[in-house]
């Protein structure tokens, strides 16, 4: 019998997963509850460290897990627990019976909104790293678009490493974003002088000091250590920044053009909401909880359920894309012990 | 009356930072851009002790409009290059700091 996988959510992780399976002969079925495919990477433009185009990247992917069973639109209205199976109620009234259950939930981004002293929703000027992403892609965006563009500010650890947003957690993934993305502007706006407000610079992955040092050195993007306590909007409709220089201990400010705010990304509702109907366990960070954050990565403390990519907690694509083989393997290899 | 005076502020405005002679520096010296604030150049120092200098605080101070606190502290500088030696992104701070000199010395005097 060609062995059922269900498989939560429709991001790289999912479909990356979803891949691997076919390839091994099994029969994954895909639930995402958007109506695409592709997840957060699909909505973005241009990925860190080598600028390789997302489209291509999710577009390779799809076309990998065609023969997979795909239901769009699609939620899990209830999980219940058989003797060795799961029963998976869909929202559109399919019920699947699964031995293993992958989770590639994703995250959610951090809602800059709540961060009311930034002012995003509330001055004109002021967007998100996934607004920016949105204008890389389609050119609309009325706050870019015939406006004079001569400064532009990029807040660090939006929602992110802020107790009061009641998000601890580092998002990993957004120093090398800012970075990126003030480098991408400054390649659209040669003239413009462009600041990143940061606290610590986490740049932990492959390649990406080097992107910090292009940043300063070919680019003189301005680093400025200090988190940006307050912005206000002026008479022309341009945003003021209040921070300390903490490198120099004196306090500073700066009329921008356009504010970016780099939200982070944080534990999806939806991920935890699927994941209670098995009581799996939750982490301190509030995202899904590994067996074990070492050795186990992709296994719950459930029989047959796994996980892969940034349910689990902020991820980089490549991260995602491993941790979808490594739980594919983790699969297979069980379903191979069990027929012995 | 006592006690009160207007004293000026210290906050820095960057919308009134010149950045002239530091984009002219940066173009004979693009190295001045990388500094990574980490500090070996200031610990390392022989004059920093006494007089508070450091390659670091002087980059900054340059690059937030604060020539006079640059100056201030470079005076204390002996040339010895032990910054140099010690900086992790290979700088050549005591090159670096004799092109500011040239370069800021030759506006004062116009
Ligand atoms: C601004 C920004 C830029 C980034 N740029 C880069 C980059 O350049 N390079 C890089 O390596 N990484 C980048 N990343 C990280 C990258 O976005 C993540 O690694 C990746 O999205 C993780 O993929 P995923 O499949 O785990 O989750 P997601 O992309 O979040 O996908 C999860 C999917 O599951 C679906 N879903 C969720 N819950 C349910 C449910 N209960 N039922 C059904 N479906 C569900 C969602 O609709 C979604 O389609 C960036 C992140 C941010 C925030
Ligand atoms: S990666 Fe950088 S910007 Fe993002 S939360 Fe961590 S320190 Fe802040
Ligand atoms: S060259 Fe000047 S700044 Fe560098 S270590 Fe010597 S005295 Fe200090
Ligand atoms: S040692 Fe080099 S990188 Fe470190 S603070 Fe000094 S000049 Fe900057």
């Amino acid at each position: 019998m060609k062995e059922i996988v269900v498989i939560i959510g429709g991001g790289i992780a999912g479909l990356e997963a979803a891949s691997q399976l076919l390839k091994l002969g099994y029969t994954p079925i895909i639930v995402e509850k958007s109506g695409q495919l592709g997840g957060h990477v699909a909505q973005w433009n241009r990925l860190f460290p080598d600028m390789t185009p997302a489209k291509d990247l999710v577009s390779d992917l799809i076309a990998s897990s065609k023969d997979a069973n795909i239901f769009l639109n699609a939620e899990i209205s209830f999980i219940n627990r058989l003797k060795d199976n799961y029963n998976v109620m869909l929202s559109n009234g399919i019920s699947i019976i699964s031995r293993y259950i992958l989770f590639t939930t994703g995250f959610r981004l951090f809602e800059a909104q709540k961060k009311e002293e930034y002012g995003y929703g509330i001055y004109n000027q002021v967007i998100t790293n996934a607004d920016l992403e949105h204008w890389f892609n389609t050119g609309k965006d009325d706050r870019i678009n015939g406006k004079e563009i001569k400064s532009i500010g990029f807040v660090h650890c939006v929602g992110s490493r802020d107790e009061k947003a009641r998000n601890s957690q580092c998002s990993k993934v957004c120093c090398i974003t800012a970075i990126k993305q003030a480098i991408e502007m400054k390649e659209k706006f040669p003239d413009a002088e462009i600041y990143c407000f940061y606290m610590d610079l986490r740049l932990f992955g492959k390649k990406f000091e080097d992107f910090y040092i292009k940043a300063q050195r070919d680019h003189g993007i301005h680093f400025i250590r200090g988190r940006v306590s307050e912005v206000s909007e002026n008479i022309d409709g341009n945003v003021i920044v209040k921070a300390e220089d903490t490198l120099l201990g004196k306090p500073i400010k700066v009329t921008l053009n356009l504010l970016v705010l780099m939200s982070g990304m944080v534990c999806n509702p939806d991920s935890t909401r699927s994941a209670s109907m098995l009581s799996l366990p939750i982490d301190s960070d509030g995202f899904l909880k590994s067996s074990d954050n070492v050795m186990h990565i992709t296994s719950s403390p459930r029989n047959g359920i796994y996980y892969a990519g940034a349910c689990t907690g902020p991820k980089t694509v490549p991260e995602t894309l491993a941790e979808a083989r490594s739980a594919v393997l983790e699969i297979h290899s069980r379903i191979i012990g069990q027929q012995k | 009356m006592f006690g009160f005076r207007i004293s000026p502020s210290s906050a820095i405005n960057l919308d009134n930072v010149s950045r002239d002679r530091f984009s002219e520096l940066c173009r004979i010296e693009p190295d001045a851009l990388r500094c990574m604030a980490c500090g070996s150049c200031s610990a390392t120092c022989p004059a920093a002790e006494f007089s508070g200098m450091s390659v670091r605080k002087v980059l900054l101070y340059l690059q937030r409009g604060k020539e006079e606190e640059a100056f201030k502290i470079m005076n204390n500088c002996m040339l010895c290059g032990k910054c140099t030696m010690v900086c992790p992104r290979g700088i050549n701070t005591r090159h670096l700091l004799l092109t500011i000199c040239r370069i800021y010395e030759k506006e004062d005097r116009r």
